[in-house]
């Protein structure tokens, strides 16, 4: 069997970091892992994916339509954007974060409304969740990846002590704490 | 010990492995991790040269030198690198020389999908094709053997999503190899006429060796499922058609793309009832397949254009689809923007507001042409800006040059710039080059430059003094402008097209995003005095939005450049201190 996990974001939200701290657990589990990321103009604000592939045999990198077990969106828009990749009744968990791209600034195009029910109406199994305020709360907002793979811990029934040994094993020691704290109180939530 | 890495480290894991010891390249997505990467390895020297002529010119320098040697770069860098790989496959090698090219499928950020196996083809250079990170190491480090065996440089190919994907790699020691003697020997290196003759039988006989080993070498496999589909790939291709095919097809999963192995196709197509050839961008496999009269099928299926996934190989052979969620709603577009804070945004602000032409040129400027700055008329390649604006003027006369100007970035002039200005002042030319000087080399993640006063390694070093350089080219009036003050930028503008004689203008400001740049200051809008004109939307800050009619500043965003609240007619926007 083989899981598909895919992180969206905006670039400078720390996507590629949760997306390795992923890595390290699956690693730690004897696992094969593929983790596949675009470099480049993605990181200017623009909207980012990463794939995140583990089991006994991975080949493609990639993840296409229908094909996530989860999404873990880390902004409303890019959940929407992104939701036509999970499977149906697969497990969407999003951050409520609004980050307004430059069409909706410049008055071009709306913020689409009520996304989070778009996404049941698209067939998801929906988390929604404010990593923000978590990630604010353990003391700094860009702690929010590592709060949402708190939420995404507790939710997918993960191994805490595994992830939290993979959450050591990547993050810079300087913030580790931080990064445990927001680890913790993404858990935590209902 | 296994080690999870991105395909670009396992390429620099490979050449320490390998013993290579020098790495000169130009940085350029989604190659430039490799040389970044080789440079933490204190046994390896790795410098960033002005262009990829120059780095792999080095490398063939060092190679020459007797070490191993390596060069890497974008697909589009091989164009400028193409001079000195066309000959030093004649020259063959000293020591081991791989050149490493990042193809970018379906550019991701580029501005081409050009496919480098045309040139693996045209020099006459074996080019392997690794499928994964664990092959990108083996490959590196075959790679040093076949160049040193069969006297030749090799070429790595890889993709985008090889190149930026993660997968676990076995890691061994390094290879302890003493520098090998380098004696005189001018009818090898010496490329004279009368040597060349002597050389070129010598690369056709390399080329049929090396063509026969293909059909032989460990990394050339064959593997037999169900046989009334055969695949025949190579690289990321190989993955996709894995993961869509699984054990319903066989494959012969090339690991050398050049000289293709002609014995094994011949076999390998006899023993499957369809054959089919899975390639990203050109038919290259299909078509040597069809010249050794071998029925097949490959772009009648597949696209010849942008990058390939398991939907692509499932589509093309009639594979069920996957169905997943379903929803009607489109959200709207999130295209990269320049950064709040960006130092070009001031610049390209006074451009548009002049309606001046602007050549464009490679840089996060080039997002510049993006709305609602739409800045910039045309991008080509590295350092064209300059040069296409000196035929643009001489094409349309001597008013032309009053209402145009080139941008151009710092790390882009030192690459291919220089020459172009050359051109105009030799040339009797008009034009204006504005300098994007953001002391760094931006788009492709802060690379340092020859203007940067530092090196890859860290060393600080004297930096490129551009205004003596540009004088001593021949441009008399050099100026030098802060973008962040708008209006200078604009006077200065200005009085530099309306001279009658080349302008060269230094916009000079570090990027937003180096470490060392500090801001004390935010902006604030007072919503009592905005009259909600949307002056200050014209210049696309993303922390900047119409919230209830009136312009709002996202704190979190705002790095208080101050550049809107200079656009604000009446004076809602305050720039102050940061508190805390």
């Amino acid at each position: 069997m083989t899981e598909n996990i895919l992180i969206v974001g905006v670039g400078g939200q720390g996507t590629l970091l949760a997306s390795r701290v992923l890595g390290a657990l699956y690693a730690a589990m004897g696992e094969n892992v593929k983790i596949s990321e675009v470099h480049g103009m993605s990181q200017r604000g623009g909207s980012v994916v990463t794939y995140v592939r583990h089991g006994d045999e991975v080949a493609s990198p990639v993840i296409c339509e229908g094909e996530a077990d989860v999404v873990l969106a880390f902004e409303q828009l890019e959940a929407l954007r992104f939701v036509t990749s999970l499977k149906k009744g697969g497990r969407i968990i999003v951050n409520t974060q609004k980050i307004m791209p430059m069409p909706v600034v410049t008055g071009a195009a709306g913020y689409p409304e009520g996304i989070v029910d778009k996404l049941i109406a698209a067939g998801a199994q929906v988390t929604a969740v404010d990593a923000l305020a978590i990630a604010e709360a353990a003391g700094s907002a860009k702690a929010v990846n590592i709060a949402l793979l708190g939420v995404m811990a507790n939710i997918t029934g993960a191994d805490k002590a595994l992830f939290e040994q993979a959450i050591e094993a990547t993050v810079p020691p300087k913030f580790l704490e931080l990064n445990k704290r927001a680890f913790e109180l993404g858990y935590e939530f209902e | 010990m296994n080690k999870i890495m991105i395909g670009n480290e396992a390429v620099a894991r490979g050449l320490y492995e390998a013993g290579v010891r020098v790495v000169s390249s130009y940085p350029g997505t989604p190659s430039t991790e490799i040389t970044e990467f080789a440079a933490k390895f204190p046994e390896v020297y790795a410098e960033w040269a002005p262009n990829e002529k120059v780095a792999l010119e080095t490398a063939i320098g060092a190679s020459i030198g007797g070490a191993r040697s390596f060069t890497g770069m974008k697909h589009v860098g091989l164009n400028v690198a193409a001079d000195p790989l066309f000959t030093v496959s004649y020259t063959g090698v000293n020591a081991g020389l791989v050149i490493a090219v990042a193809d970018d499928p379906g550019m991701h950020s580029s501005q081409n999908e050009q496919d480098s196996r045309n040139y693996a083809i045209g020099a006459k250079v074996p080019m392997l094709e690794p499928s994964d990170s664990g092959e990108c190491l083996a490959f590196v480090k075959e790679a040093y053997e076949l160049s040193e065996k069969y006297d030749t440089p090799v070429i790595l190919r890889l993709c985008t999503r090889v190149a930026h994907s993660q997968s676990a790699v076995p890691l061994s020691e390094r290879a302890d190899l003493p520098l090998k003697s380098y004696e005189k020997n001018a009818a090898k290196f010496v490329m004279v006429p009368a040597n060349a003759k002597g050389r070129h039988p010598v690369v056709e006989q390399r080329t049929a060796a090396l063509a026969e080993l293909a059909n032989t070498a460990w990394f050339n496999r064959v593997e037999y499922h169900d046989k009334k589909l055969g695949v025949i790939t190579a690289g990321d291709c190989y993955q996709y058609a894995r993961e869509a095919l699984g054990d319903s097809a066989s494959y012969l999963k090339l690991g050398m793309v050049n000289p293709l192995p002609e014995k094994l196709i011949r076999d390998f197509a006899a023993s499957v009832d369809r054959l089919v050839v899975i390639e990203e961008l050109d038919p290259v496999i299909e078509r040597f397949v069809r010249s050794l009269g071998i029925e097949v099928e490959g772009k009648s299926l597949f696209p010849v254009c942008g990058e390939f996934s398991q939907v692509t190989v499932r589509e093309a052979l009639g594979v069920a689809a996957v169905k997943g969620c379903e929803t009607a709603e489109k959200a709207p577009v999130r295209p990269p923007v320049m950064c709040p804070g960006c130092p070009h945004r001031g610049l390209f602000y006074v451009l548009k507001k002049l309606g001046v032409y602007v050549s464009g040129d490679i840089g996060c400027y080039t997002l510049g042409a993006g709305a609602p700055l739409t800045a910039i008329d045309t991008t080509v390649c590295m350092g064209a800006s300059v040069s296409a604006l000196h035929g643009y003027n001489k094409a349309r006369g001597a008013e032309s040059a009053k209402k145009s100007v080139a941008v151009i970035g710092d790390s882009t002039f030192m690459h291919s710039g220089i020459t172009g200005l050359v051109n105009i002042a030799y040339n009797m030319g008009n034009s204006n080059v504005i300098l994007l000087d953001n002391s760094i080399t931006g788009m492709t993640g802060h690379q340092q430059n020859p203007t940067t006063g530092q090196t890859l390694k860290g060393d600080i070093v004297a930096a490129v003094d551009v205004p003596a350089l540009v004088k001593a080219i021949g441009i008399k009036r050099v100026v030098t402008v802060d973008p962040y003050d708008v209006e200078t930028t604009e006077r200065v503008i200005r009085e530099e097209l309306a001279a009658d004689e080349p302008s060269f203008i230094i916009s000079k400001r570090p990027c937003a995003l180096l470490k060392y740049v500090k801001f004390p200051n935010i902006c604030d809008v007072d919503r009592e005095k905005c009259k909600s004109c949307k002056a200050c939307m014209r210049i696309g800050c993303p922390a900047i939005s119409i919230i209830d009619g009136k312009a709002q500043i996202n704190r979190e965003l705002c790095v208080g450049c101050g550049v809107c609240a200079q656009l604000c007619k009446f004076g809602a926007i305050s720039t102050s201190a940061r508190e805390g």
